[in-house]
């Protein structure tokens, strides 16, 4: 089925026998075991709930994986996928990353003994001499947060297969729809699903798509045994957000190309990173993997004092952390996102106090032109 | 039991049904709950709405212009204003007498009436009878007999088994009982009242969402465990309550979570809705925290003035919706609100 086609119907629940248009929304805790010798298809609800499954079912089928999870919150999916590695492991990971992917990696795994090496994921050399006879796993985002960088998954998936490793990736900004890391060779697709899958800001909740059935089978150990599972209603919000993702994503990236545009014709900023200008580094990468250039972008206006300014004039933005809802979302990663980052890192990763991260809403575009046109002039005037 | 917030459900063929069409006609979450309240009812059909009102408008439906219909006026006010401001347009015609005399000479009252329609206890006077009597001559005369039981609920009070035609609830009260929804219940005995109940319902639409569906079966399951404690909170509390200063006057039926109380001045009611600390001043009842309101202003402020005050309805006049905290804590939270100086007025 085309993928438009399983973004409608991807987890609608066959077993249910009233034939109803939407999975119930199932809040039991346990289920009668009726046979007690029988090992019954529903237990308890951390163990598998029908409405997380419909859930599940559909990230994986959308994915082309074999199996889905879903969790607590997106970051509560990047940790349970690592959570199947062991004491004394090495990961390889994409240092342009999620500022709460460094935290987890550089706080709480190093504690327990799994060390990380920080690469540049665009320089496959770099991701190549990284790899320790420990190395378990490399794990990458592309586009990457929040520069927008671009890493080849084809030679990344590549690479970790010819080594027998783990190829995991964050594919939050992309979507399924617009890139699917699992058709490339990666083991598993993570996503906070609280972005562009829910895609109303209304809901905290992380999903994993993989594409091996015995790492499928580590994983659910983690899920159930560490319970970082989504609730019904959430999983219930969630499938419902999944419904218009096509037609959303469609509008929010014809909107992030015309801002990107607009804000590079702007004379107060410095730089634009967008995968869908002609010139951004990568663009062929990423055009041979995934089918849209998304809708998330940054700029940077050079310095924390007038990013601090323009976070204040804007309107119609909101100023906040999180993106991919339907609201124009405007962050400060050295602030926010990244703040768990030292200083020192962010600098090294290019992340500078002058960055912005836009993710584009579904907001008339020229009112936005108008909104950031009288902040940009404020930042520079006051 | 799933929330079932589908809209519409898939045919299994041409002229074939699963049971299930269309949400508003019925669907699973909400058959669970009804099933559930006519059984607590003594009841063979249970309804709900999307709120009380929408349950007492309904049942109002099933007469027509020109039709009679006797209500005691000591009701809720919710209930005054729609038989007042929007039936009587309408062209019913409504016989409001005193509850004294529905209880004490039912034969008279209802002489010619298509339906009565009455509370016990009363709302906010807390008049209390057993229905019997009332209900038996209704039955004999072939007038529709409707009891709204929200206060007392089916733990204390089941109107179908006196002879009541209908019950109505308004859900939002005990029966949710934390005050987190609204909701509206009809149950009836009668296969043929079922029926036109159940045809107003799906026509006009005034139905309860799988969510609320869900979360007023929720409330059911503690629903004797909270009444039964309630009740014995709210006799204690109406002993205590003579006691404290400038009341002059303590109304408790004996039965049921609701007491009523007068005050010496309307300015000692305002000290004692600003100084409290545990009660908290807000319309509606029957949730786990206790409620406090002032009749006069709010539940019953539409009911016209003349007839308040003929009631006893004044602005030192307050009701007490008694919740689940301690009892030292409400009667030393209503004694501190209401002492200090003493009021003039």
């Amino acid at each position: 089925m085309g993928i438009l086609t399983e973004i409608i119907h991807a987890g609608n629940w066959d077993e249910d026998p009233t034939g109803a248009s939407s999975v119930p929304v199932f809040r039991g805790s346990t289920y009668a075991q009726n046979d007690p010798d029988a090992h019954p298809r529903w237990d308890y609800g951390r163990s598998g709930n029908p409405t997380r499954a419909a859930l599940e079912q559909a990230i994986a089928a959308l994915e082309g994986g074999c199996a889905g999870f879903a969790f607590a919150s997106g970051i509560a999916a990047i940790n349970s996928v690592l959570l199947t590695l062991s004491a004394g492991d090495h990961v390889v990971v994409g240092e342009d990353i999620y500022g709460g992917t460094y935290r987890s990696l550089s706080v709480l795994f190093r504690r327990w003994n799994l060390s990380t090496t920080w690469v540049d994921a665009s320089d496959l050399d770099a991701v190549r001499d990284a790899i320790q006879p420990s190395t378990k796993a490399i794990l990458v985002e592309s586009p990457s947060n929040p520069l927008l960088r671009i890493c080849d998954l084809r030679a990344v998936a590549a690479m970790a297969r010819e080594r027998g490793i783990l190829a995991l990736t964050d594919n939050t900004f992309q979507t399924p729809l617009l890139q699917r890391p699992l058709e490339m060779g990666f083991h598993a697709s993570i996503h906070s699903a609280t972005k562009f899958l829910g895609g109303h800001s209304d809901v905290i909740a992380g999903v994993v798509a993989v594409s091996d059935p015995d790492f499928a089978k580590r994983l659910y150990a983690v899920q159930n045994g560490f319970g970082a599972i989504l609730g019904p209603d959430d999983s219930w919000m969630v499938l419902r957000g999944i419904r218009s993702l096509a037609a959303r994503m469609d509008m929010h990236q014809r909107h992030a190309d015309r801002m990107a545009r607009w804000l590079r014709a702007r004379p107060e900023i410095a730089a634009v990173h967008y995968p869908g200008l002609e010139d951004h580094p990568g663009r062929d990468i990423h055009f041979s993997q995934a089918t849209g250039a998304g809708a998330v972008l940054s700029f940077d206006l050079g310095d924390a004092r007038k990013a601090s300014r323009f976070l204040r004039s804007v309107k119609l933005a909101l100023p906040a952390v999180s993106l991919g809802g339907v609201e124009t979302i405007l962050s400060w990663p050295s602030r926010m996102s990244h703040a768990s980052m030292p200083p020192e890192e962010r600098l090294r990763r290019g992340i500078g106090d002058g960055l912005l991260r836009l993710s584009v809403g579904l907001e008339d575009p020229s009112d936005l032109e108008r909104d950031f046109e009288r902040a940009l002039l404020e930042a520079e005037t006051i | 039991m799933p929330i079932h917030l589908a809209a519409t459900y898939r045919h299994p063929g041409l002229g074939r049904s699963t049971g299930w069409d269309y949400s508003r006609s019925g669907n699973p979450t909400g058959q669970v709950l009804e099933s559930l309240l006519a059984t607590i009812e003594g009841a063979n059909h249970a309804f709900t709405f999307a709120s009380g009102m929408a349950a007492v408008d309904t049942v109002l439906r099933l007469l027509v212009p020109g039709s009679r219909i006797v209500v005691p006026e000591e009701i809720y006010g919710g209930t005054w204003r729609i038989l007042e401001r929007l039936c009587e347009p309408w062209g019913l015609k409504v016989r409001w007498v005193s509850f004294r005399e529905l209880v004490e000479r039912p034969g008279g009252v209802l002489a010619g009436a298509e339906m009565v329609l009455f509370e016990t206890p009363t709302n906010p006077t807390l008049l209390d009878a057993d229905p019997t009597g009332v209900l038996q001559v209704a039955r004999q005369m072939g007038c529709l007999s409707v009891v709204d039981a929200t206060f007392l609920t089916p733990v204390l009070l089941r109107p179908l088994e006196l002879g009541a035609d209908l019950v109505v609830h308004s859900g939002t009260k005990y029966l949710s009982g934390h005050s987190d929804l609204t909701a509206g219940v009809v149950a009836t005995r009668d296969q043929g009242l079922a029926e036109r109940i159940g045809y107003l319902r799906n026509t006009t639409g005034a139905v309860l969402s799988p969510f609320d569906s869900w979360l007023l079966l929720r409330g059911l399951k503690t629903l004797s465990l909270r009444v039964r404690r309630q009740q014995d909170t709210a006799r204690a509390l109406a002993s205590a309550l003579p006691g404290l200063p400038g009341i002059v006057r303590v109304v408790y039926p004996g039965r049921g979570g609701m007491v009523a109380f007068e005050v010496d001045s309307a300015d000692r009611v305002r000290t004692l809705l600003e100084r409290a600390r545990v009660w908290i001043f807000a319309e509606s009842l029957g949730g786990t925290e206790s409620l406090v309101t002032v009749p006069a202003s709010q539940t019953h402020a539409d009911v016209d003035p003349a007839v308040r005050e003929r009631l006893g309805i004044t602005d030192r006049l307050v009701r007490l919706s008694v919740g689940l905290e301690e009892l030292d804590d409400l009667v030393d939270d209503l004694r501190s609100a209401l002492g200090g100086e003493p009021w003039a007025s």
